[in-house]
Protein backbone atom coordinates (compact mmCIF):
# COMPACT_ATOMS: atom_id res chain seq x y z
CA UNK A 1 0.00 0.00 0.00
CA UNK A 2 1.40 3.38 -1.02
CA UNK A 3 0.92 6.66 0.85
CA UNK A 4 -1.58 7.72 -1.84
CA UNK A 5 -3.89 4.71 -1.31
CA UNK A 6 -3.45 4.96 2.49
CA UNK A 7 -4.53 8.63 2.30
CA UNK A 8 -7.55 7.95 0.08
CA UNK A 9 -8.86 5.07 2.24
CA UNK A 10 -8.28 7.11 5.40
CA UNK A 11 -10.08 10.07 3.80
CA UNK A 12 -13.12 7.88 3.11
CA UNK A 13 -12.96 6.33 6.60
CA UNK A 14 -12.71 9.76 8.24
CA UNK A 15 -15.67 10.96 6.16
CA UNK A 16 -17.80 8.05 7.40
CA UNK A 17 -16.54 8.62 10.96
CA UNK A 18 -17.54 12.29 10.80
CA UNK A 19 -20.92 11.37 9.30
CA UNK A 20 -21.72 8.66 11.87
CA UNK A 21 -20.33 10.80 14.68
CA UNK A 22 -22.52 13.77 13.89
CA UNK A 23 -25.68 11.70 13.27
CA UNK A 24 -25.37 9.80 16.57
CA UNK A 25 -23.82 12.59 18.62
CA UNK A 26 -20.77 10.51 19.54
CA UNK A 27 -18.27 12.74 17.74
CA UNK A 28 -15.61 11.85 15.18
CA UNK A 29 -12.84 10.64 17.49
CA UNK A 30 -14.42 7.39 18.69
CA UNK A 31 -14.37 5.83 15.22
CA UNK A 32 -10.97 7.21 14.18
CA UNK A 33 -8.99 5.32 16.86
CA UNK A 34 -10.30 1.79 16.07
CA UNK A 35 -10.11 2.53 12.32
CA UNK A 36 -6.43 3.45 12.55
CA UNK A 37 -5.33 0.81 15.06
CA UNK A 38 -7.42 -2.25 14.11
CA UNK A 39 -7.63 -1.67 10.35
CA UNK A 40 -4.42 0.16 9.43
CA UNK A 41 -2.28 -1.20 12.33
CA UNK A 42 -1.15 2.31 13.16
CA UNK A 43 0.49 2.83 16.57
CA UNK A 44 -2.21 3.87 19.07
CA UNK A 45 -0.31 7.07 19.93
CA UNK A 46 -0.65 8.35 16.34
CA UNK A 47 -4.32 7.32 16.49
CA UNK A 48 -4.84 9.35 19.69
CA UNK A 49 -3.27 12.40 18.04
CA UNK A 50 -5.53 11.99 15.00
CA UNK A 51 -8.64 11.55 17.19
CA UNK A 52 -7.86 14.78 19.08
CA UNK A 53 -7.59 16.67 15.80
CA UNK A 54 -10.87 15.07 14.63
CA UNK A 55 -12.60 16.05 17.90
CA UNK A 56 -11.57 19.70 17.58
CA UNK A 57 -12.64 19.81 13.92
CA UNK A 58 -16.14 18.37 14.53
CA UNK A 59 -16.69 20.39 17.70
CA UNK A 60 -15.72 23.75 16.20
CA UNK A 61 -17.48 23.03 12.93
CA UNK A 62 -20.87 22.20 14.43
CA UNK A 63 -20.63 24.49 17.48
CA UNK A 64 -20.46 27.54 15.19
CA UNK A 65 -24.05 26.87 14.07
CA UNK A 66 -25.49 26.00 17.51
CA UNK A 67 -23.89 28.99 19.23
CA UNK A 68 -25.40 31.38 16.69
CA UNK A 69 -28.87 29.93 17.28
CA UNK A 70 -28.47 30.70 20.99
CA UNK A 71 -29.04 27.13 22.25
CA UNK A 72 -25.55 26.71 23.72
CA UNK A 73 -25.18 28.00 27.30
CA UNK A 74 -21.85 29.81 26.97
CA UNK A 75 -21.52 30.64 30.70
CA UNK A 76 -22.19 27.04 31.72
CA UNK A 77 -19.68 25.83 29.11
CA UNK A 78 -17.05 28.32 30.22
CA UNK A 79 -17.48 27.43 33.92
CA UNK A 80 -17.30 23.66 33.31
CA UNK A 81 -14.28 24.12 31.03
CA UNK A 82 -12.28 24.82 34.19
CA UNK A 83 -12.95 21.19 35.13
CA UNK A 84 -12.46 19.67 31.67
CA UNK A 85 -9.26 21.54 30.75
CA UNK A 86 -7.67 20.86 34.17
CA UNK A 87 -8.69 17.20 33.72
CA UNK A 88 -7.31 17.11 30.16
CA UNK A 89 -3.91 18.37 31.33
CA UNK A 90 -3.88 15.69 34.06
CA UNK A 91 -4.84 13.09 31.46
CA UNK A 92 -2.02 14.13 29.13
CA UNK A 93 0.46 13.81 32.01
CA UNK A 94 -0.99 10.42 33.05
CA UNK A 95 -0.59 9.23 29.45
CA UNK A 96 3.21 9.26 29.86
CA UNK A 97 3.01 6.67 32.64
CA UNK A 98 0.22 4.54 31.17
CA UNK A 99 1.20 1.51 29.03
CA UNK A 100 -0.43 1.54 25.57
CA UNK A 101 -2.36 -1.69 26.14
CA UNK A 102 -4.00 -0.19 29.26
CA UNK A 103 -4.92 2.86 27.15
CA UNK A 104 -6.54 0.49 24.60
CA UNK A 105 -8.54 -1.32 27.32
CA UNK A 106 -9.67 1.98 28.88
CA UNK A 107 -10.68 3.19 25.44
CA UNK A 108 -12.76 0.05 24.88
CA UNK A 109 -14.55 0.45 28.22
CA UNK A 110 -15.28 4.13 27.48
CA UNK A 111 -16.66 3.17 24.05
CA UNK A 112 -19.12 0.67 25.55
CA UNK A 113 -20.21 3.26 28.09
CA UNK A 114 -20.69 5.85 25.31
CA UNK A 115 -22.74 3.39 23.25
CA UNK A 116 -25.01 2.71 26.23
CA UNK A 117 -25.36 6.44 26.88
CA UNK A 118 -26.54 7.14 23.31
CA UNK A 119 -29.50 4.80 23.80
CA UNK A 120 -30.45 6.15 27.22
CA UNK A 121 -33.50 8.38 27.51
CA UNK A 122 -32.58 12.00 28.23
CA UNK A 123 -34.38 14.55 30.38
CA UNK A 124 -36.59 16.78 28.29
CA UNK A 125 -38.14 18.97 30.95
CA UNK A 126 -36.67 22.04 32.59
CA UNK A 127 -36.39 22.59 36.36
CA UNK A 128 -38.36 25.52 37.73
CA UNK A 129 -36.19 25.97 40.82
CA UNK A 130 -32.36 25.85 40.80
CA UNK A 131 -29.80 25.39 43.57
CA UNK A 132 -28.19 28.38 45.30
CA UNK A 133 -24.92 27.99 43.40
CA UNK A 134 -26.68 28.04 40.04
CA UNK A 135 -27.84 31.62 40.79
CA UNK A 136 -24.45 32.75 42.11
CA UNK A 137 -22.71 31.45 38.97
CA UNK A 138 -25.45 32.79 36.66
CA UNK A 139 -25.88 29.36 35.04
CA UNK A 140 -29.67 29.47 34.69
CA UNK A 141 -30.74 30.55 31.25
CA UNK A 142 -33.25 29.97 28.47
CA UNK A 143 -33.17 28.44 25.00
CA UNK A 144 -35.23 28.90 21.84
CA UNK A 145 -37.75 26.12 21.06
CA UNK A 146 -40.77 25.81 18.76
CA UNK A 147 -43.09 27.20 21.45
CA UNK A 148 -40.77 30.16 22.20
CA UNK A 149 -38.08 30.74 24.82
CA UNK A 150 -37.89 28.00 27.46
CA UNK A 151 -36.43 28.97 30.85
CA UNK A 152 -34.46 26.38 32.80
CA UNK A 153 -32.62 26.20 36.12
CA UNK A 154 -29.86 23.89 37.30
CA UNK A 155 -29.02 21.87 40.41
CA UNK A 156 -26.12 19.79 41.78
CA UNK A 157 -23.42 22.02 40.28
CA UNK A 158 -20.69 20.35 42.36
CA UNK A 159 -21.65 16.88 41.14
CA UNK A 160 -21.64 18.01 37.53
CA UNK A 161 -18.27 19.72 37.99
CA UNK A 162 -16.73 16.49 39.40
CA UNK A 163 -17.98 14.31 36.53
CA UNK A 164 -16.63 16.94 34.12
CA UNK A 165 -13.16 16.62 35.67
CA UNK A 166 -13.27 12.86 35.02
CA UNK A 167 -14.48 13.54 31.44
CA UNK A 168 -11.48 15.85 30.99
CA UNK A 169 -9.00 13.25 32.30
CA UNK A 170 -10.36 10.59 29.92
CA UNK A 171 -10.31 13.09 27.07
CA UNK A 172 -6.66 13.95 27.72
CA UNK A 173 -5.64 10.31 28.16
CA UNK A 174 -7.55 8.81 25.21
CA UNK A 175 -7.76 11.72 22.78
CA UNK A 176 -11.53 11.62 22.51
CA UNK A 177 -14.07 14.35 23.23
CA UNK A 178 -15.80 12.14 25.87
CA UNK A 179 -19.09 13.78 24.93
CA UNK A 180 -21.03 10.94 26.58
CA UNK A 181 -19.62 11.75 30.05
CA UNK A 182 -20.17 15.46 29.48
CA UNK A 183 -23.82 14.87 28.67
CA UNK A 184 -24.11 12.57 31.73
CA UNK A 185 -22.78 15.35 33.97
CA UNK A 186 -25.16 17.95 32.56
CA UNK A 187 -28.19 15.75 31.95
CA UNK A 188 -28.28 13.45 34.98
CA UNK A 189 -26.53 15.56 37.60
CA UNK A 190 -27.34 19.16 36.74
CA UNK A 191 -30.63 18.58 34.87
CA UNK A 192 -29.73 20.72 31.87
CA UNK A 193 -32.42 20.24 29.15
CA UNK A 194 -31.39 17.79 26.42
CA UNK A 195 -30.93 20.28 23.56
CA UNK A 196 -28.81 22.56 25.72
CA UNK A 197 -26.67 19.76 27.20
CA UNK A 198 -25.77 18.22 23.82
CA UNK A 199 -24.87 21.52 22.19
CA UNK A 200 -23.00 22.86 25.22
CA UNK A 201 -21.09 19.56 25.52
CA UNK A 202 -20.15 19.81 21.86
CA UNK A 203 -19.07 23.43 22.40
CA UNK A 204 -16.74 22.34 25.24
CA UNK A 205 -15.12 19.45 23.36
CA UNK A 206 -12.98 21.78 21.23
CA UNK A 207 -11.42 23.60 24.19
CA UNK A 208 -10.95 20.37 26.18
CA UNK A 209 -9.23 18.65 23.25
CA UNK A 210 -7.10 21.75 22.53
CA UNK A 211 -5.81 21.71 26.14
CA UNK A 212 -4.22 18.28 25.64
CA UNK A 213 -3.53 18.67 21.89
CA UNK A 214 -0.93 21.39 22.60
CA UNK A 215 0.97 18.77 24.64
CA UNK A 216 0.50 15.90 22.16
CA UNK A 217 1.64 18.02 19.20
CA UNK A 218 4.95 18.61 20.96
CA UNK A 219 5.27 14.91 21.83
CA UNK A 220 4.95 13.97 18.15
CA UNK A 221 1.54 12.23 18.44
CA UNK A 222 0.07 14.34 15.63
CA UNK A 223 1.50 13.18 12.30
CA UNK A 224 0.80 15.41 9.25
CA UNK A 225 0.34 12.44 6.90
CA UNK A 226 -2.51 11.13 9.08
CA UNK A 227 -3.83 14.51 10.23
CA UNK A 228 -4.67 16.00 6.84
CA UNK A 229 -7.00 13.27 5.50
CA UNK A 230 -8.58 13.05 8.97
CA UNK A 231 -9.31 16.80 9.23
CA UNK A 232 -10.75 17.04 5.72
CA UNK A 233 -12.70 13.76 5.88
CA UNK A 234 -14.20 14.39 9.31
CA UNK A 235 -15.19 17.98 8.48
CA UNK A 236 -16.89 16.93 5.23
CA UNK A 237 -18.63 14.03 7.00
CA UNK A 238 -19.86 16.18 9.88
CA UNK A 239 -21.14 18.75 7.41
CA UNK A 240 -23.12 16.11 5.48
CA UNK A 241 -24.38 14.73 8.80
CA UNK A 242 -25.69 18.07 9.98
CA UNK A 243 -27.64 18.48 6.72
CA UNK A 244 -29.02 14.91 6.89
CA UNK A 245 -29.95 15.16 10.57
CA UNK A 246 -32.89 17.45 9.78
CA UNK A 247 -34.39 14.94 7.34
CA UNK A 248 -33.90 11.42 8.67
CA UNK A 249 -34.91 9.55 11.81
CA UNK A 250 -31.73 8.53 13.59
CA UNK A 251 -33.30 6.17 16.15
CA UNK A 252 -32.43 2.93 14.31
CA UNK A 253 -29.10 4.29 13.17
CA UNK A 254 -28.21 4.95 16.81
CA UNK A 255 -29.09 1.38 17.81
CA UNK A 256 -27.10 -0.20 14.96
CA UNK A 257 -24.16 2.12 15.56
CA UNK A 258 -24.16 1.38 19.31
CA UNK A 259 -23.92 -2.38 18.66
CA UNK A 260 -21.16 -1.86 16.08
CA UNK A 261 -19.25 0.35 18.53
CA UNK A 262 -19.61 -2.27 21.28
CA UNK A 263 -18.21 -4.99 19.00
CA UNK A 264 -15.25 -2.76 18.12
CA UNK A 265 -14.75 -1.95 21.79
CA UNK A 266 -14.61 -5.64 22.77
CA UNK A 267 -12.03 -6.17 20.02
CA UNK A 268 -9.92 -3.30 21.42
CA UNK A 269 -10.17 -4.70 24.97
CA UNK A 270 -9.27 -8.23 23.79
CA UNK A 271 -6.23 -6.94 21.87
CA UNK A 272 -5.29 -4.80 24.84
CA UNK A 273 -5.23 -7.80 27.18
CA UNK A 274 -3.12 -9.72 24.64
CA UNK A 275 -0.63 -6.85 24.35
CA UNK A 276 -1.22 -6.41 20.64
CA UNK A 277 -0.67 -2.66 20.75
CA UNK B 1 -33.81 48.50 34.99
CA UNK B 2 -35.63 47.31 31.91
CA UNK B 3 -33.32 49.13 29.48
CA UNK B 4 -30.33 47.80 31.39
CA UNK B 5 -31.55 44.25 30.85
CA UNK B 6 -32.16 44.96 27.17
CA UNK B 7 -28.59 46.12 26.52
CA UNK B 8 -27.24 43.07 28.34
CA UNK B 9 -29.29 40.78 26.09
CA UNK B 10 -27.87 42.48 23.01
CA UNK B 11 -24.27 41.95 24.08
CA UNK B 12 -24.93 38.27 24.89
CA UNK B 13 -26.40 37.91 21.41
CA UNK B 14 -23.42 39.71 19.89
CA UNK B 15 -21.06 37.38 21.74
CA UNK B 16 -22.86 34.34 20.29
CA UNK B 17 -22.56 35.68 16.74
CA UNK B 18 -18.91 36.63 17.22
CA UNK B 19 -17.95 33.24 18.70
CA UNK B 20 -19.85 31.48 15.91
CA UNK B 21 -17.86 33.42 13.29
CA UNK B 22 -14.51 32.76 15.00
CA UNK B 23 -15.18 29.01 15.06
CA UNK B 24 -16.42 28.92 11.47
CA UNK B 25 -13.49 30.84 9.97
CA UNK B 26 -10.92 28.99 12.10
CA UNK B 27 -12.15 25.63 10.81
CA UNK B 28 -12.39 26.88 7.21
CA UNK B 29 -8.88 28.36 7.15
CA UNK B 30 -7.31 25.32 8.79
CA UNK B 31 -9.08 23.03 6.32
CA UNK B 32 -7.84 25.05 3.34
CA UNK B 33 -4.24 25.12 4.63
CA UNK B 34 -4.36 21.36 5.33
CA UNK B 35 -5.70 20.61 1.81
CA UNK B 36 -2.97 22.76 0.21
CA UNK B 37 -0.22 21.03 2.20
CA UNK B 38 -1.87 17.65 1.66
CA UNK B 39 -1.93 17.89 -2.13
CA UNK B 40 1.67 19.06 -2.16
CA UNK B 41 2.57 16.18 0.21
CA UNK B 42 0.90 13.56 -2.01
CA UNK B 43 2.60 15.03 -5.10
CA UNK B 44 6.01 14.72 -3.40
CA UNK B 45 5.63 11.48 -1.42
CA UNK B 46 2.43 9.81 -2.67
CA UNK B 47 4.25 6.79 -4.06
CA UNK B 48 6.12 6.10 -0.81
CA UNK B 49 5.17 3.45 1.77
CA UNK B 50 3.41 4.62 4.96
CA UNK B 51 5.23 3.73 8.18
CA UNK B 52 3.05 4.21 11.23
CA UNK B 53 3.41 0.79 12.85
CA UNK B 54 6.05 2.08 15.25
CA UNK B 55 5.95 5.34 17.14
CA UNK B 56 8.80 7.78 16.42
CA UNK B 57 7.75 10.64 18.68
CA UNK B 58 9.44 13.98 18.94
CA UNK B 59 12.41 15.24 17.01
CA UNK B 60 10.63 15.83 13.74
CA UNK B 61 10.37 19.44 12.51
CA UNK B 62 6.59 19.51 12.82
CA UNK B 63 6.49 18.93 16.58
CA UNK B 64 7.40 22.50 17.54
CA UNK B 65 6.27 25.92 16.39
CA UNK B 66 9.82 27.00 15.47
CA UNK B 67 10.25 23.76 13.52
CA UNK B 68 7.01 24.38 11.63
CA UNK B 69 8.02 27.95 10.77
CA UNK B 70 11.44 26.74 9.61
CA UNK B 71 9.80 24.06 7.43
CA UNK B 72 7.38 26.58 5.96
CA UNK B 73 10.36 28.67 4.82
CA UNK B 74 11.63 25.66 2.89
CA UNK B 75 8.17 24.98 1.43
CA UNK B 76 8.00 21.59 3.19
CA UNK B 77 4.59 19.91 2.69
CA UNK B 78 4.40 18.27 6.13
CA UNK B 79 4.96 21.61 7.85
CA UNK B 80 2.22 23.26 5.77
CA UNK B 81 -0.23 20.54 6.91
CA UNK B 82 0.94 21.01 10.48
CA UNK B 83 0.28 24.75 10.19
CA UNK B 84 -3.32 23.81 9.37
CA UNK B 85 -3.37 21.59 12.50
CA UNK B 86 -1.99 24.45 14.62
CA UNK B 87 -4.69 26.81 13.29
CA UNK B 88 -7.29 24.16 14.14
CA UNK B 89 -5.98 23.75 17.71
CA UNK B 90 -5.75 27.54 18.08
CA UNK B 91 -9.39 28.07 17.03
CA UNK B 92 -11.05 27.10 20.35
CA UNK B 93 -8.28 28.94 22.25
CA UNK B 94 -8.94 32.11 20.24
CA UNK B 95 -12.62 31.57 20.98
CA UNK B 96 -11.77 31.81 24.72
CA UNK B 97 -9.85 35.06 24.14
CA UNK B 98 -12.88 36.52 22.32
CA UNK B 99 -15.18 35.42 25.18
CA UNK B 100 -12.83 37.22 27.57
CA UNK B 101 -13.20 40.43 25.56
CA UNK B 102 -16.99 40.00 25.43
CA UNK B 103 -17.29 39.37 29.21
CA UNK B 104 -15.10 42.45 29.80
CA UNK B 105 -17.44 44.58 27.67
CA UNK B 106 -20.37 43.21 29.68
CA UNK B 107 -18.42 43.98 32.90
CA UNK B 108 -19.17 40.45 34.14
CA UNK B 109 -16.33 40.20 36.69
CA UNK B 110 -17.11 36.64 37.76
CA UNK B 111 -16.89 35.36 34.19
CA UNK B 112 -13.81 37.41 33.39
CA UNK B 113 -12.17 35.50 36.26
CA UNK B 114 -13.53 32.10 35.13
CA UNK B 115 -12.38 32.70 31.54
CA UNK B 116 -8.92 33.76 32.76
CA UNK B 117 -8.63 30.51 34.78
CA UNK B 118 -9.44 28.38 31.70
CA UNK B 119 -7.02 30.38 29.56
CA UNK B 120 -4.18 30.00 32.07
CA UNK B 121 -4.74 26.22 32.34
CA UNK B 122 -4.32 25.95 28.55
CA UNK B 123 -1.26 28.23 28.50
CA UNK B 124 0.23 26.19 31.36
CA UNK B 125 -0.36 23.04 29.31
CA UNK B 126 1.23 24.63 26.23
CA UNK B 127 4.42 25.81 27.92
CA UNK B 128 4.54 23.03 30.53
CA UNK B 129 4.63 20.58 27.62
CA UNK B 130 7.87 22.09 26.34
CA UNK B 131 9.83 20.95 29.37
CA UNK B 132 8.42 17.38 29.55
Amino acid sequence: MTILTFTLILLLGAYLAGLAGSLTGLGGGVVIIPLLTLFFHVDIRYAIGAALVASIATSSGSASAYVKEGITNIRLGMFLEIATTAGAVMGAVLAIYTPVNIVAILFGVTLIFSAAMTLRKKHEGALAEGSKLSYVLKLNSSYPAKQGLVDYKLKNIGGGFSIMTLAGILSGLLGIGSGALKVLAMDSAMRVPFRVSTTTSNFMVGVTAAASAVVYLQRGYIDPGIAFPVIIGVLAGAFTGSKLLMRIDVKWLKIIFSFAITAIALNMIYNGFNHKF
Amino acid sequence: MNTNKETKKVTDYDMQQLIGQVLRYGVLISGLVAITGGIWYLYQQGSGIPDYGTFHGEGEGYTSLTGIIKGLGKGSATEIIQLGVVILIATPIIRIVFSLVAFSLERDKLYILITLIVLSIILFSMFGGLSI
